[in-house]
């Protein structure tokens, strides 16, 4: 038991601590295994030639190089429907790419990491970048419309480059080839003996221009840049993992100490006759803790591996969260468990044989414990409950030894508030996926550009044509005329200055109500009047303003006051964005059009009929309708998110279980005679079960009742950090995510939690002959 | 001890008129049984006897000679590797472990060379607890419980736990326990082996009280002479086969 233990404790915890390793400075750790480049830059190839740059390797301060690699900028098509069943059918433009030419990955800066599929080796190949916006799947076919020929690539691999040092990789051939062999474009990159601060790095940065000569650096970014990019994506993934991490260390250590002390503890009666053969105290403290500790190494030696497997799914996707790489688990967590288990065992098999090596003689090998009477109360009064004999039998038996009965509680405390917890974030991210995509509408129709969310593409991937007041004037009439419609609002988008704010603000101003439409309020409220906006965290945090206070806004000179009555929860890339009625910027933007529409039709609408109808009347103006709902969860990065938290939540639930069950497999051993006397009365194999699983029912229960409100309390601490982390405000919608029927729901989970880890001692008990557990005892 | 009379009654359940048979039929029927360890070790070999209704019966022999795992066969605790056990008409060593437990619960009584008692249970507890355990009600069992403690002389010990009482009282309470769900038969293992001799005489008068109430009784003991002195037969074990035995049915 002690050896299965240990094997479970050390699984727990080389997961623990390898999510609390991965979630320390996982950038610079990833940046230092790939040898990161400190500084990518391009140049143009018609003023420097290759041995130029090849020779800036040896300027000072230049402690690593590689390059010179030929680069060329693509804009990449896929057929929709073909490789994106999810998108609308036709032909997709992606966003234009930077394709870098290099012949091996493991060059000695930026040594990239071959997620999938394999690396470049002839004409027609490329391999994507993880981080890049573009189909990942193996065999994606990208057509390169804007070249002669229309070349198609087929994509043969995934690789990570924490520098973000390309998009896309091909053969430096192949990147010749795409250029008309006329390369204008080469990239270096370099690594410098001094590149902690932005200063050293405009240093570099300056000598290397300097060297080159001229106009030839025509760009570079610097590794302090992505470093502060990723770190800003990686924290708002640290709080949840580390609190993951901490709960599998703490459970870890519990297995090991209930195992331990309870199977020294068991083994009085041995002690008793060790002891009137002489033993001393301190000889039996030797004695028991030698011999919990052989089979701990025997276990710790399994749980490692069984680890570093389980490790391996985890790292994955803690890899996809962090957009780092790992080589595994590191040797020092491994280490470190190693040691920290064996003195964990050690301490505990110590304590457990001290207290029993100092019992007396007589009492030992009675087997009996110090506190002998210890549950006879609740044996007595549980015996007075109108309930089966074989249900009160197992009632009482928690009370018999309270010290083991603690330690299943706190397994199911942290087992229900690793599932309470999992279950929180699970509902607050896809309220914050909502609340991101607030998209409540039914149908959408967009008049020009593309707005933040899922509005706004042609059917051929490209924006649909810009309409006039005239047209405006005709789609409102559309909607409006249209039988089923409920109610609707367009938003026009506009440029506005902040005297105090560096670059634009983006404006939006919604004709109609627009606050059924999804919007989340982090405080506040929506607007309901000219003058009045809502604004992102990061506006108010930016301009230093809060609710209440009224800030200007400039549109050629011409300023706008408005009065800020509500932060509102928009996390997209535009950050720096009002959002306020039409009315409040008429007069300062007089021929802002709208350039979307969103519409609610009334219940019982035939949606799709709806959209044929409104379809054929905007037909003329070039323009469609299409369904914008139940877009929800279609993040990546939540999918991800849900992927490792659902892993991590069963490994935890397991682990709880098997802390019950160890204690259960040890309280059954000792109570090995009690249960050779209820058989040999006349107890059922099923009474026996029922006797095992009522010994749990209120373990599970307190453990439920606990470990409920922990789980609570953890999800309030980790996702305000998250959203801190992230810079955003989380409204209440994302906070507020338990309801009355989950909590009972979450309470009767540490019931099952309890009965699942007392369902094999259970059976064994049950088919156990009263005969065989008499002789035995 | 007050001998209540309806208390110490034999009653069968299942047969309410075992009682018109209870002379000529037999109760216990063991034939050609043998029970091999797994280690290879023969604790039976190939025995064969009966014990009728009403009779009270000694199994003695040295240890090791195979006494206590023929009573385990006969209480349905164990099952022989070859032979067969019927008690009451029930092939017990035909048992699953369901079947069985119902059988202890109904048929048989069984008294422990060390008592068995559960020590966190108080005395009514343990002595109620087979009838619990077969669904009677609490009030109905205690009841029951009370009667038998009041008649085997512990009514004032019914709220005292095992460990407070003398090696005699737990015995009673044993006896107690056996004797809750009114079985065809007792079955007692060593039921002096740890008692001093006062209380081995009163555990002698409380089994000649049981028989005298018409239980069937069959112990197993080392002790001979208790043997002579409180059973009617005896039947002598030695390296698990039967070396000595009166016809079933006599009387010394």
């Amino acid at each position: 038991m002690t050896a299965v233990a240990a094997v479970v404790a050390v699984t727990a915890a080389v997961l623990g601590l390898t999510l609390l390793h991965e979630s320390t400075a996982p950038f610079d750790r990833a940046f230092a295994r790939q040898h990161g480049s400190h500084l990518t830059a391009q140049f143009d190839a018609t003023q420097v030639t290759a041995a130029q740059l090849t020779a800036t390797a040896t300027l000072p301060g230049v402690i690593a190089s590689a390059g010179p690699f030929p680069t060329v900028t693509v804009t990449p098509s896929i057929i929709r429907g073909e490789q994106d069943p999810h998108g609308p059918p036709g032909r997709a433009t992606l966003s234009p790419i930077t394709v870098v030419g290099r012949s091996r990955p493991d060059t000695t800066v930026d040594d990239l990491t071959l997620l999938t599929g394999r690396w470049v080796s002839a004409p027609g190949e490329i391999v994507v970048a993880t981080d890049a916006d573009l189909p990942s799947e193996i065999g994606t076919k990208l057509t390169l419309d804007d070249l002669p020929g229309a070349p198609v690539l087929t994509v043969v691999g995934t690789a990570r480059s924490v520098s973000l040092t390309a998009d896309a990789w091909m053969l430096p051939a192949e990147v010749e080839a795409l250029s008309q062999h006329v390369v204008t474009s080469m990239q270096m990159l370099y690594r410098f003996a001094h590149a902690a601060t932005s200063g050293d790095m405009s240093a570099n940065r300056a000598s290397l221009a300097a060297a080159v000569g001229g106009d030839a650096l025509t760009g570079s970014h610097s590794w302090l840049d992505v470093q502060q990019g990723t770190d800003r994506n990686t924290a708002l993934f640290i709080p949840f993992l580390v609190a993951f991490g901490t709960l599998g260390v703490i459970m870890s250590v519990l297995v090991v100490v209930t195992v331990v002390t309870g199977a020294v503890g068991s083994g009085r009666h041995r002690i008793g006759i060790l002891k009137a053969l002489g033993f001393t105290p301190g000889q039996v403290v030797r004695a028991y803790v030698a011999q919990a500790l052989v089979p701990t190494a025997i276990g710790i030696a399994a749980g490692l591996v069984a680890g570093s497997l389980l490790s391996g799914p985890i790292l994955h996707s803690t890899d996809q969260l962090y957009g780092t790489t790992t080589s595994g688990v590191d040797p020092k967590v491994d280490a470190l468990v190693a040691v920290g288990a064996l003195a964990v065992v050690a301490l505990s098999a110590l304590a457990a044989a001290w207290q029993a090596g100092r019992l007396r003689v007589l009492d030992a090998l009675a087997g009996r414990a110090p506190h002998a009477d210890r549950g006879h109360r609740a044996a007595w009064l549980a015996g007075r409950l109108p309930l089966p004999r074989s249900v009160s039998l197992g009632l009482a038996q928690p009370f018999a030894r309270p010290t083991r009965s603690s330690s299943m509680v706190l397994a199911v405390v942290f087992g229900t508030a690793a599932v309470t917890f999992a279950i929180g974030l699970g509902t607050s991210l896809n309220a914050v996926q909502a609340a991101k995509d607030h998209d409540n509408a039914d149908v959408s129709v967009d008049t020009f550009g593309s707005l933040p969310g899922p509005h706004g593409i042609g059917p051929d991937g490209s924006p649909p044509p810009s309409i006039d007041a005239a047209g405006i004037t005709s789609i409102v009439a559309a909607i409006d005329a249209q039988e089923g419609t409920a109610r609707s609002f367009s938003i026009s988008s506009t440029d506005a200055t902040i005297p105090a704010l560096a670059g634009t603000t983006t404006v939006f101003a919604f004709n109609g109500d627009a606050s059924w439409s999804g919007y989340a309020m982090v405080s506040g409220r929506w607007f309901t009047s000219a003058g009045e906006a809502v604004v992102p965290t990061t506006f108010l945090h930016a301009t230093n303003t809060s609710i209440g206070d009224t800030i200007s806004l400039f549109f050629e000179g011409r300023a706008v006051p408005i009065r800020i009555v509500g932060e509102v929860f928009d996390p997209h890339e535009q950050t720096m964005e009002v959002l306020t009625d039409a009315s409040t910027i008429a007069t300062a933007a007089p021929d802002l059009l709208p350039d979307h529409f969103s519409i609610e039709v009334r219940p019982g609408t035939d949606i799709s009929a709806y959209i044929t109808r409104l379809g054929a009347q905007l037909q003329p103006l070039g323009l469609e309708a299409i369904p914008t709902g139940g877009n929800h969860g279609g993040s990546d990065t939540i999918a991800a998110l849900d992927a490792l938290t659902a892993a991590l939540t069963l490994l935890l639930i397991v682990v709880s279980a098997l802390g019950v069950l160890s204690a259960v497999v040890l309280d059954t051993r000792d109570r090995a005679h009690d249960l050779g006397i209820h058989r040999s009365l006349g107890m059922t194999p099923r009474q026996t079960r029922t006797m095992v699983f009522s010994s749990v029912t209120i373990i599970g229960l307190i453990g439920g009742l606990a470990g409920t409100p922990l789980g609570i309390l953890v999800h309030r601490i980790v996702l305000p950090a998250m959203g801190h982390s992230a810079g955003v405000g989380l409204p209440r919608s994302v906070l507020s995510v338990y309801r009355a029927p989950e909590l009972v729901a979450l309470i009767g989970e540490g019931l099952l939690i309890a009965l699942l880890g007392a369902a094999l001692p259970a059976a064994w008990a049950s088919r156990a002959r009263s005969v065989d557990v008499l002789r035995a005892e | 001890m007050d001998q209540g009379e309806p208390v110490l009654r034999p009653m069968c359940r299942c047969r309410p008129d075992a009682y018109l048979h209870r002379v000529t039929s037999s109760l216990i029927d063991i034939a050609r049984v043998s029970r091999t360890y797994s280690d290879g070790s023969v604790a039976l070999d190939d025995v064969s006897l009966q014990v009728v209704r009403g009779e009270s019966v000694a199994i003695v022999g040295p240890s090791g000679s195979g006494k206590s795992t023929l009573l385990n066969l006969i209480a349905g605790l164990d099952r022989p590797t070859a032979g067969s056990v019927t008690v009451d008409g029930v092939v017990v060593s035909g048992l699953g472990e369901k079947a069985s437990a119902l059988y202890r619960r109904r048929t048989i009584g069984i008294v422990f060379q060390s008592f068995n008692l559960l020590d966190d249970l108080t005395v009514i507890d343990n002595v109620a607890l087979p009838a619990r355990l077969m669904g009677t009600s609490r009030r109905a069992a205690a009841r029951r419980a009370n009667e038998l403690l009041g008649s085997l002389g512990l009514a004032d010990r019914r709220d005292a736990y095992p460990g407070r009482l003398s090696g005699g009282e737990r015995q009673r309470v044993a006896v107690a326990r056996a004797l809750m769900n009114e079985p065809a038969l007792l079955l007692a293992d060593e039921p002096t082996g740890a008692l001093d001799s006062a209380a081995r005489a009163e555990v002698g008068r409380l089994l000649a009280d049981l028989h005298a109430a018409g239980h069937t009784l069959v112990i197993v003991t080392h002790d001979e002479e208790f043997a002579d002195r409180h059973t009617q037969r005896t039947i002598r074990l030695a390296d698990g086969r039967v070396v000595g035995a009166t016809p079933a049915g006599a009387s010394r």
